[in-house]
């Protein structure tokens, strides 16, 4: 097996006493002694810091004489976003589909003058820059960013926190991207979106290696802010309801079952300006208006065992084979109870219908509830 | 007078001379994280040593307890029900399972006394 790769932040994750874990290639940190339940807990209720240097930075720029408008065109032929509408400064949720209608993979990209800052999963890097390459690579240029960090802040003391570096942070509001100054060390320069996944409140910044252990240090100097492990980042963004590439999203879900067709902007819809025209158009078109015959939904599992990954779900009372799955679960701290979700076929995705999950050789009763499981806190 | 021995599997066994109370060491209790939910057996159930008696799901994972001897059930820890935070906080304390009347009681010599088991940790 190759060796795992280690972010600029590896050594500090150790002298914090974090326990490392091998992730998409990574060491990682899963956790810190305070653990999982009270680094959750403290995002919530104040800022957490997050290393997600393992997560892949590119630039996607026009070709020599080009503009924006190229760029943007191009990402159209591999996303069912509107990318041409997307302002500058400002970021969208968006993901590359296969000509099934499948998802390659989940990112966000920002638009940044007349390029794109796209971040896309660490396990999924080599194959975006693959599918990009051989679809767009004629059109554009496509930048791995090497040498780069990247820190999420999260929680409602968040916006406090980086302000103390940066107070311009204060005025952006979520999905703004701004290159921002970070008062430590004699400025280090940095680019900041408001956003994150964990349901809070927050910031995304990207800064230079080098400069990311300075940056993390000087923030979790600060009262309010504690690090948070992979642990955590999972348990915040299950209650949030947000998918994790590989459960609940991958190249066999479409992004109408997978519940994302608040995703697809009406300019890529049928009747739209630029319907259609990227990877899977046919199929994902026609789900946004007949819908899918499955569903991601939220499900809460009934008295306080978890149902994980993989449980088997059946509608109550019925024998026979398994209807659906569990693509995500576990114990939600702020929920104060388990949580899931997964597929479920159409007629059984109604909030309050109920079902049973296997666990253990055993059938026990989950309802179909609505998502998010804890409220969105975005600073809109 | 009370014997306390530990099983590879990271559970304490106290013996008071009539029935073993099980638990796991503070080792365990660490690795696995925060305690959701436990799931107890039935008391006055007769169980065969390697039976999975209890489950423990964590923050992470579920994890189970095997039944260390031959034996009954002879109590649970009906706290963990609402308290499974308990196995985190006071593993050696509050946060025990079950405790069983050994078939033989001799079945405790083939484990780990206190200083086998630090030795056992320290080498894994």
């Amino acid at each position: 097996m190759a060796e795992l790769r280690k972010t600029p932040l590896h050594d500090l994750h150790v002298e914090l006493g974090a326990r490392m874990v091998p992730f998409a290639g990574w060491e990682m940190p899963v956790q810190y002694p305070s653990g999982v339940m009270a680094e959750h807990r403290h995002t919530r209720a104040k800022a957490g810091l997050f290393d997600v240097s393992h997560m892949g930075q590119l630039t996607i720029r026009p070709p020599a004489g080009g503009g924006w408008e190229e760029v943007a065109a191009a990402l159209e032929t591999v996303l069912p976003q509107s990318v041409l509408g997307l302002k500058d400064g400002r970021q969208r949720y968006g993901f590359l589909t296969n000509d099934q209608g499948g998802i390659i993979d989940d990112l966000m990209f920002a638009r940044r003058g007349d390029h794109a800052f796209v971040v896309v999963n660490a396990a999924r890097c080599d194959v975006d820059l693959a599918h990009l390459a051989r679809t767009i690579g004629a059109k554009v240029t496509i930048e791995p960013l090497r040498g780069r960090a990247l820190l999420a802040l999260q929680g409602p003391s968040a916006e406090a926190a980086l302000a103390r570096l940066s107070p311009e942070v204060a005025g952006m509001r979520f999905m703004d991207v701004r290159t921002l100054t970070l008062d430590v060390a004699g400025g280090v320069p940095a680019l900041v979106s408001r956003s994150g996944y964990t349901g809070e409140d927050g910031f995304e910044i990207s800064l230079p290696a080098e400069s990311a252990e300075t940056v993390a240090r000087a923030l979790l100097d600060m009262e309010e802010v504690a690090p948070i492990g992979l642990g955590a980042r999972d348990s915040l963004r299950l209650e949030a309801g947000l998918c994790l590439y590989g459960n609940d999203i991958d190249e066999t879900t479409t992004p109408v079952e997978a519940a994302l067709e608040w995703a697809i902007q009406k300019p890529r819809r049928r009747g739209g300006d630029r319907a259609g025209g990227f990877p899977g158009a046919e199929v994902i078109l026609a789900q946004l208006e007949a819908g899918a015959p499955r569903r991601r939904v939220g499900l809460l599992p009934e008295g306080r065992a978890p149902m994980r990954q993989g449980t088997p779900l059946r509608p109550e009372g019925a024998e026979g084979a398994p209807v659906g799955t569990i693509t995500s679960g576990g114990f939600g701290p702020t929920a104060e109870r388990p949580v899931a979700m997964g597929y479920v076929p159409a007629a059984l995705a109604a909030a309050g219908t109920r079902l049973e999950g296997e666990v253990r050789g055993k059938w026990r009763p989950v309802a179909v509830a609505d998502l998010p499981f804890v409220p969105h806190r975005y600073r809109r | 007078m009370l014997i306390v021995k530990y099983t590879p599997e990271h559970e304490w066994l106290e013996y008071n001379g009539e029935v073993v109370t099980v638990g796991i060491t503070e080792h365990a209790a660490e690795q696995l994280g925060d305690v959701v939910f436990v799931e107890l057996p039935e008391e006055d159930t007769s169980v065969t040593k390697g039976d999975e008696v209890v489950v423990i799901e964590s923050v992470k994972a579920a994890a189970d307890i095997l039944a260390p001897m031959d034996g009954v059930i002879t109590e649970v820890n009906s706290l963990l029900e609402d308290e499974p935070e308990l196995v985190s906080k006071d593993p050696l304390g509050q946060g025990w399972f079950f405790r069983m009347k050994p078939a033989d009681p001799a079945d405790l010599d083939q484990y780990m006394d206190e200083a086998e088991y630090k030795a056992h940790i320290a080498g894994s």
